[in-house]
């Protein structure tokens, strides 16, 4: 084991001049291999596929044998479909509340651990429990406690079916993920609010400034990149929404929680027209990377420091 | 700094009282009162779940959000038989252990050519990774469906690892390589001095130094593979393959009306996860915040 021979071709093996480039090589060509298994894997189920969306968004397809090329004709149907622009609506409404919501709740969650000097990390603790909680439990214990016979309505004495009526389906689901998500953010915002210099608060006293205007003067721009990151992830998951919808109401009652991808879902796999699920997917994924893209923009302008 | 804080307590020994440790106190209270409403709020709905798990249905009926009267572990044995959870945790014990080591494979070699070799085209493989843990599933999940019903791997314990092998592991590279570039150039370079081969340095230098990030990054695939339910109720159908977490979906939608056998359900799937995260709390805290992309 200590021992071991020096394979031929080493570095102290090589003739110092000519081997410099065939080492380097060597050395390139043995990153490449360590590579290797990552990049494979990565071709197989993601890029070769995610291309393979490209072709098929073009085509009428089932999901399964010959695909048949026609043109942009899915494309105009996503962009006629009223089912659609409802969903496109779903997926705005979700981003607004999910958000501000979230982001409200974690900054004052974070902003108290960050006043008070004791049980810091057991609060922390207990506001990243739903985040680590599978979606299947969170969302059946919420179809437990938003249900209108053996829930917090009933106790109340309200008859409400929150995951049943058209009007509040997807309130009540978007709801569900806030209350998985604002504890994530608390931790995340707690983090980053100790890294703010102590100083800034003792000079911003000195000013005369209140609680509140140490929050927004001090606090808040202390912590912009996180905001930032929290923002731009905020934007893309709101456009995946995806798992509580599917496991709470399946889009429904009447498309009333659709967002685009359940419909996508739903057209890929109940409804066998792949085709238009890929330009559905692609569509989404667009939007996706347009706003990657502007992110990167805005961190090269020096937003993110 | 420290010395303005020593000087204040100084000030208030000095003066005899202590008028501003109350009234710090004071300002305090607020603060817990609403801290610990949000922590209420955000393990209440858990705690009545483990409540009903207790609970016979007439009693959930009657008094839905009390503590159980009497402790009846009977939804336990009916849910646990009824449900198969035996087979479809064992399920998810092989999805969970076999895409964790997969992953920390896969991703050590990874991070350890991205940090450490002098690769040509490293930035723009980097930039891919990021861009791939980002990229919504909608874009090649049909495509990908094909393609593993052509395979034969649907309906496939390895097939679904595989696909989290590829999920997760742009995200653990990302993870590892900012690990690895914490580790001086130095003890590479001694390495290689001493004639071992690159393959030996990434077992016998980095391995050990690295050892820290992989358990996070196992942890953190682990708990994912876990909870995850998208790509296994798209890939597995048949029910003695499933995980937990579909099989409690199905176990559920049968018993909509029976919260108490759903919340005993749910515990056998919480319960392994929420003691994980007790015990290794820092660990997992870690990994999630900065594997915040997925």
């Amino acid at each position: 084991m200590t021992a071991a021979p020096a394979p031929s071709g080493t570095a102290l093996a090589a003739p110092p001049r000519s081997g410099a480039r065939r080492l380097r090589l060597r050395r390139g060509l043995i990153g490449w291999a360590f590579l290797a298994p990552l990049l494979i894997l990565n071709v197989i189920v993601v890029l070769g596929p995610s291309l393979a969306t490209v072709w098929y968004s073009f085509t009428d397809w089932s999901g399964i044998g010959p695909a048949k090329f026609v043109g942009t004709a899915n494309y105009t149907r996503a962009f006629t479909d009223p089912a659609v622009r409802e969903a496109l609506l779903h997926n705005a409404i979700w981003f607004v509340l999910f958000l501000f919501v979230p982001m409200a709740l974690g900054l004052l969650g974070a902003h108290l651990i960050n006043q008070v000097t004791r049980f810091r990390m057991l609060y922390r603790t207990l506001f990243f429990i739903p985040y680590v909680t599978a979606s299947v439990i969170n969302a059946a214990i919420w179809k437990m406690l938003l249900s209108p016979d053996s829930g917090i309505g009933h106790t109340l004495g309200i008859s409400q079916a929150w995951l049943g009526d058209p009007k509040t389906s997807l309130y009540a689901v978007n709801f569900v993920v806030d209350w998985h998500w604002w504890g994530f953010l608390a931790v995340i915002f707690f983090a980053a609010m100790q890294g703010v210099d102590v100083q800034l608060y003792e000079a911003a006293r000195l000013d005369g400034a209140g609680r509140w205007r140490q929050f927004l003067s001090v606090t808040l721009p202390g912590i912009r990149p996180t905001m930032i990151f929290v923002v731009l992830m905020t934007i893309i998951w709101s456009l995946k929404a995806f798992d509580y919808i599917f496991i709470m109401t399946h889009g429904g009652p009447a498309n009333s929680s659709d967002v685009v991808s359940t419909l996508m879902y739903d057209q890929a796999f109940n409804q066998y027209s792949a085709g238009y699920a890929a330009a559905l997917g692609l569509s989404m994924t667009v939007i996706v990377g347009l706003v990657l893209a502007v992110y990167q923009f805005l961190r090269r302008k020096g937003w993110e420091e | 700094m420290s010395s303005t804080v020593i000087e204040r307590r100084d000030a208030a020994l000095r003066s005899g009282t202590t008028p501003r440790r109350r009234r710090r106190r004071n300002l305090h209270f607020p603060a817990y009162l609403v801290l610990t409403v949000l922590a209420l709020f955000a393990i209440g709905p858990a705690v009545l779940m483990v409540f009903n798990a207790f609970k016979s249905n007439a009693e959930i009926g009657g008094s839905p959000l009390s503590p159980p009267t009497s402790l009846s572990w009977s939804n336990f044995s009916i849910a646990w038989q009824q449900g198969d959870f035996g087979t479809t945790m064992r399920n998810s014990a092989i999805l969970v252990v076999g895409s964790a080591a997969g992953t920390c494979v896969i991703a050590g070699l990874a991070a350890y050519a991205l940090s450490h070799l002098d690769l040509p085209g490293r930035g723009g493989v980097i930039t891919y990774l990021f861009l791939a843990s980002s990229m919504p599933v909608q874009l090649f999940v049909v495509p990908l469906f094909s393609l593993w019903t052509d395979l034969g791997l649907t309906d496939n314990l390895f097939g679904l690892i595989v696909i989290y092998w590829a999920v997760d592991a742009p995200f653990a590279t990302l993870l590892l390589r900012s690990f690895l570039l914490k580790v001086p150039k130095e003890y590479v370079e001694a390495g290689r001095l001493d004639g071992a081969s690159e393959v030996q340095i990434a077992r016998r230098v980095m391995l050990p130094l690295a050892w820290p990030g992989l358990m996070t990054v196992a942890l953190v695939v682990g708990l994912w593979a876990w909870n995850e339910f998208f790509w296994a109720i798209t890939f597995i159908h048949d029910p003695a393959k499933r995980p937990i977490s579909t099989s409690f979906m199905a176990f559920q939608d049968e018993n909509s009306t029976n919260w108490g056998l759903s919340s005993a359900a749910a515990l056998f799937m919480l319960v392994p996860i929420l003691i994980l995260f007790l015990v290794l709390q820092r660990r997992f805290v870690a990994g999630l915040t900065s594997g915040g992309l997925k």
